[in-house]
Formats: C-alpha cells, structure tokens, sequence
C-alpha cells in the first residue's frame, strides 16, 4: 500500500510589476460570459522573448500553454501569429499598438524569459489593451524552469480574471480512476493530471479497487474508496509523502469522502447492517459524529463552501432525491422535485448552485439547480454521465460519460468530459486509458 | 408474471455460473498437480484443502449461490427465498467453512448509492440466513456496487443478472 511517491512541488516568486500607464481600460474589452454563448475576445499572444535557444524555446512553449488555456476557455479567440506585423517585443517595451489594432486584436500579451542560473529562470509579461493602448496588468515569476507549465498556468489566470473579472481555473489539477481492462474484470488505479491532461502521473498501481477520489481545500491529499484487502473504506493520499492512510476504524463500509471546506473534516457515509448513514470525522481528533439516522440509504454528502450546510441524497422518500441539512444533522429538507432521480449533488465553489446526476426514462443527465430547488437546468446528457466536479471558479464541470456497453463486449468506453455551466462546449478530456471520477483541484498555492 | 421472469432468469444465471465455475476447475486442477509434483507434503496439503475448497464452491453453485433482485430494490422474493432455505442446508452442513455475501448491482444507477445499495442486498441474504439458524460470525458481507458485473450488456436482461447478491466461501 505505501509507495515512496513525490509530485514535483516548486516554490514560485510572484512580483507585480509597476503599470506604465494608469488609464482605464475600454469597456469593450470585458467579456460578459452569464449570457451564454459569448462571441470570444480576439488577442495576440506573443510568443515570450528569450536570451537563448534553451529560454526562447521556454518561451514559445508558455505562449502555446497560455493561448491553448484562454482558447480552451471559450473566451478568446487568438489570433495567429503568422499574421502578426510586428515581431514580439520585450514586456518591459511599450507596444506599438498601430501595428496590432488593424489585425482587429482588442488584448495584447507580451511576455519575456531570462536565465537566472542553472536552474531558475525569470518570467515576466504584460497584459495590453491596445484599443485604450494601456497596459493592464504585469508579473515577474522567478521559478525552477521545469515548473514553466505552472508558469504558464498562473499566467493565463491572471489573464483570464483581468478580462473576464471572474476568477480562473487553469492553476489546477485533476484527479481520477485510469480504467483498463474488460468491464467485468475492470483495473483502477487513481491518477493526477493538470486540468489540460499534462503531467499524468499514476498514484496507485491497479492491484487493488480505487473509487471516488476528491481533493483537500490545499490540494496536497486525496480522500478516495480504496477496497484494499478487500475491505472497502475510505484513505487519506497525501501526494507529498505519497503515504496512503485509513480513515479511523468502523464496523462497516465507510464511501463517498469529502473534505470540508477548512479541511479539518472529512464527510462520508457508512453502511452497516443494511443502513447507510452520513457521518463526520474531525482529522485533528478522529472525532465521528453521526449526522444522519434514518434506515434509508444516506450517501453523496457535499459541504456548502462556508460549512455550514450539507446536501446529500436520499431515498428516504421512496426513490433518490436530494436532501439539504445544517452541518449538525438538522433541519432536513428535500430540495428535488422534478421527474427522476438525482444523485450526487456537488455544492458550488461559491456556493449560488449544486451540480448533480439525474436520472431519468434510462438516461443520464449532469444538471444543476439552486440551493432551493429552483431553476434546475440539464447540460449534458447519455447512457451513463455521472458525477459532476466544479472548476474553482464555478464556471466548468467536469464528469465522466460511458457509452453504453454492447452485448457480451468487453469494454465500453468511459472517459472525462468538462462542459461550459451555460451548457455549451462540452468537450472530451484526452486520457491516456479510460477515466472516471474525476476531481477538480482548487487553484493550487502558489 | 414479474417474479416468474425473476425466476427463470434466476435458472439462467445459474447455467451460466455453473459454466465459469467448471472452467475454474480445469484450471484448479493443473496448478494443483503442478505445484504437487515439484513441492513438499505441507504444500500437498494445502493444495489438497484448496481441491476440496473447490470441490464445496462447486457444490456452493449447483445449490444455488445467487439471489437475484428488482431495479432498485433489496427485497428477497419468494423464489429467492427458496434458494435461500438450500443455501443455509449447505452452509449447516459445511460448519467448517466461513462465507463471504457480495451485493452488486445493474450500472443504472450512481456509484456511491450502488455501493449501499449492494450493501442493502448483501445484508438481505445474511439476515435471512441468520434467521435460518446460521451462525452471523461464520458470514462477512461486501459491497461492490456496479463495479463488478456478472455480464456485460446495456439490455434489461444483462441488468438483470446483474442485480445480486453472491455467496462465495471465504
């Protein structure tokens, strides 16, 4: 069970670079993104100077990352750089805007690459409105040159949040179940990727069942279903010592983990004797407390992003529907009520909706409702799309699709999905094998 | 009319089981007389308890090692609980062995709640077999949700045989 494991973790210096201009910018420049399909933002983006062949190549490789993530975002539209009439320019250097306004580009990003020794390199961009000709915003990242994606990463999230003012989602990492093998005798192994499918690593080696892995608030461990020796229960990863941990000690099945909002604790459900109940376990002092008592199956609990409520589900009723609580158990009060069955309700980062899995006349559907119960939405839908993750800005879900499986087959594919939560661009998650139960990490610290 | 279809699905799944189950021993077999051949009277031993492990898992299958059970549900119906009353005459006579219950479920539903529910479906079948006088310490249940099924197909039947609870010597 214990492997000696790290993920490359570096330090990175972050500095805000003085403006050289302090003009607003122009108002066409915001992308308004709640009205649904949004008509995406052309900027350039320059490839990022360097002072030789090993800078400039690092340089070209974090303006591909940088515009293949505001590309990805369905916010921009960039603009090829066959076209550009100037050449790149020093992010220190202010831009000639004439040569950027008839190429109809409204943002400009300049950025630049030096060696600092061996090892740390210094990056530096800015980011230009070249119709008010200003610039918006510039960093100098100072960081080990194998950390350049996060660079990149980091880079397009300031971008992303200066235009569009909502934060972004491109700092992060997924983590999910790798499937291979034939559907009845199906090998799982947890893997962590970045949220663009790069730096795939394995964390488990397959020889025992991994389910439902979800990330802590500091996205250094992984609460996930492992059955190893074949007792199903719930394990704390942590991706720096790469130590996998069991939660406590119970009679019966512990499933469905997740943390709560500060961390400290972890939200589950047990089964035994046939009752699955939902359950605390404060990890400072192993603390259990029973949230929920009812002879019905309890199971998929999700903490509000402030704690102080819990959405799970329910067949207490009769069939699966979705249930919200205050953080001690009480006050239950069902909040589905349309046709179907729902399940695994997910809370938003910031708290306004809940994603979840309905079911309904043999289809599956990734939906989201209000904490109310109101304004339910569908946005994706198949033979089997199940358990919805919530981008950090609370603007793309992702969730797992499976093609139905045909007769007597061997496999039936499954993969990763991530969709807009206007419910447009549903787009497929390259994996090296299948996947499923993929997480979203919060932005990771820096 | 439903629980008839139950019923011969149950009969059905039981041909099928028996089929892997005869398989199982061809292989059984060779190993056993490999590792005889090369290896000493304990490892006889041993592989001459895992023949007759093999023989009772067998004997398990042909008494009927599976209940079968509705979309949703964690209901023993009547024909399940026949098959139940000949299950615990084979565990009562076998008071050496200690047994495992697996509940599965069909891939029509969300992978947590399959989890409890196939905990629900393999708790059934061990109250029931309490009641008919086996002893609770001798019967450990598991839940695998949908992650294991017995056959693989997106049609009712194929979701059918799927939903079930199964007894295996631990």
């Amino acid at each position: 069970m214990y492997k000696s494991f790290q993920l490359l973790i570096f330090q990175i210096i972050i500095v805000l670079i003085t403006l050289i201009s302090s003009l607003a910018f122009s108002e066409d420049l915001r992308i308004k993104i709640n009205s649904g399909q949004v008509e995406p933002l052309p900027i350039a983006i320059a490839n990022f100077t360097g002072e030789d062949g090993g800078s400039s190549e690092i340089g070209m490789q974090i303006s591909t990352v940088v515009s293949n993530n505001l590309v990805g975002s369905g916010q921009f539209k960039a603009i090829e750089s066959a076209a550009f009439i100037a050449p790149p320019t020093n992010p220190s250097v202010r831009p000639n805007f004439m040569d950027w306004t008839p190429l109809g580009i409204k943002a400009l990003i300049t950025g630049s690459i030096k060696n600092i020794n061996n090892q740390q390199i210094e990056v530096e961009f800015r980011l230009w409105d070249v119709i008010a000709e200003t610039d918006l915003i510039g960093l100098r990242l100072s960081v080990n040159s194998r950390a350049w994606r996060r660079v990149a990463h980091i880079i397009s999230d300031e971008i992303f949040e200066r235009l569009s003012g909502d934060s972004g989602y491109f700092d992060t990492r997924i983590v999910y179940v790798a499937e291979s093998g034939p559907q009845n005798k199906r090998i799982k192994r947890l893997a962590i990727m970045d949220q663009d499918g790069e730096n795939h690593q394995f964390l488990t080696d397959g020889s025992f069942l991994v389910l439902t892995p979800r990330f802590s608030p500091t996205s250094q461990e992984i609460t996930y279903l492992a059955y190893f020796k074949n007792e199903p229960r719930v394990y704390i990863f942590n991706l720096e010592t790469g130590q996998q941990e069991l939660l406590g000690s119970f009679p019966g099945m512990t499933f469905a983990p997740r943390f709560s909002p500060s961390g400290e604790k972890i939200i589950m459900s047990l089964a035994e004797k046939g009752v699955t109940d939902i359950y605390t376990m404060d990890l400072n002092n192993q603390k259990v407390e029973r949230l929920t008592k009812s002879p019905s199956i309890d199971t998929s609990p999700s903490f509000s992003p402030d704690g102080k409520k819990i959405i799970f589900n329910s067949d207490r009723g009769g069939t699966q529907q979705l249930y919200i609580m205050d953080s001690n158990g009480r006050n239950v009060k069902r909040i589905s009520f349309g046709k179907g069955r729902y399940a695994t309700p997910v809370w938003a980062p910031k708290g306004e909706l809940i994603a979840f899995t309905k079911m309904l006349k043999n289809k599956f559907y990734i939906g989201v409702m209000s904490p109310d119960g109101s304004g339910e939405r569908l946005l994706a839908q198949g033979y089997l799309v199940e358990g919805p993750t919530w981008a950090p800005n609370g603007r793309v879900l992702m969730y797992f699709k499976q093609e139905a499986p045909i007769d007597d087959g061997k496999s039936a594919s499954v993969n990763l999905f991530k969709i807009d939560i206007t419910g447009f661009r549903e787009t497929r998650i390259v994996t090296p094998t299948d996947g499923s139960d993929p997480a979203w990490s919060p932005l990771l610290p820096n | 009319m439903n629980k008839k279809i139950i019923a011969i699905i149950g009969a059905v799944s039981l041909l099928s089981a028996c089929e892997t189950a005869s398989q199982k021993v061809v292989t059984g077999t060779s190993a056993t007389s490999g590792s005889a051949s090369t290896s000493s009277s304990v490892d006889k031993k041993k592989s001459l308890f895992a023949a007759a492990k093999q023989t009772k898992a067998e004997k398990l299958i042909a008494v009927g090692d599976r209940v079968l059970f509705d979309y949703d549900s964690a209901k023993l119906d009547s024909s399940a609980k026949i098959l139940l009353d000949a299950q615990s005459r084979f565990l009562r006579a076998n008071t050496d062995l200690n047994f495992i219950i697996e509940g599965h479920c069909d891939e029509r539903g969300t992978r947590e709640y399959n989890l409890a529910l196939g905990e629900q479906r393999a708790t059934a079948v061990r109250d029931y077999l309490v009641i008919q006088g086996i002893d609770p310490e001798r019967i450990k249940v598991i839940s695998y949700g949908k992650e294991k099924p017995a056959v693989v197909g997106s049609n009712t039947m194929a979701w059918s045989k799927n939903r079930r609870a199964v007894t295996i010597i631990d």
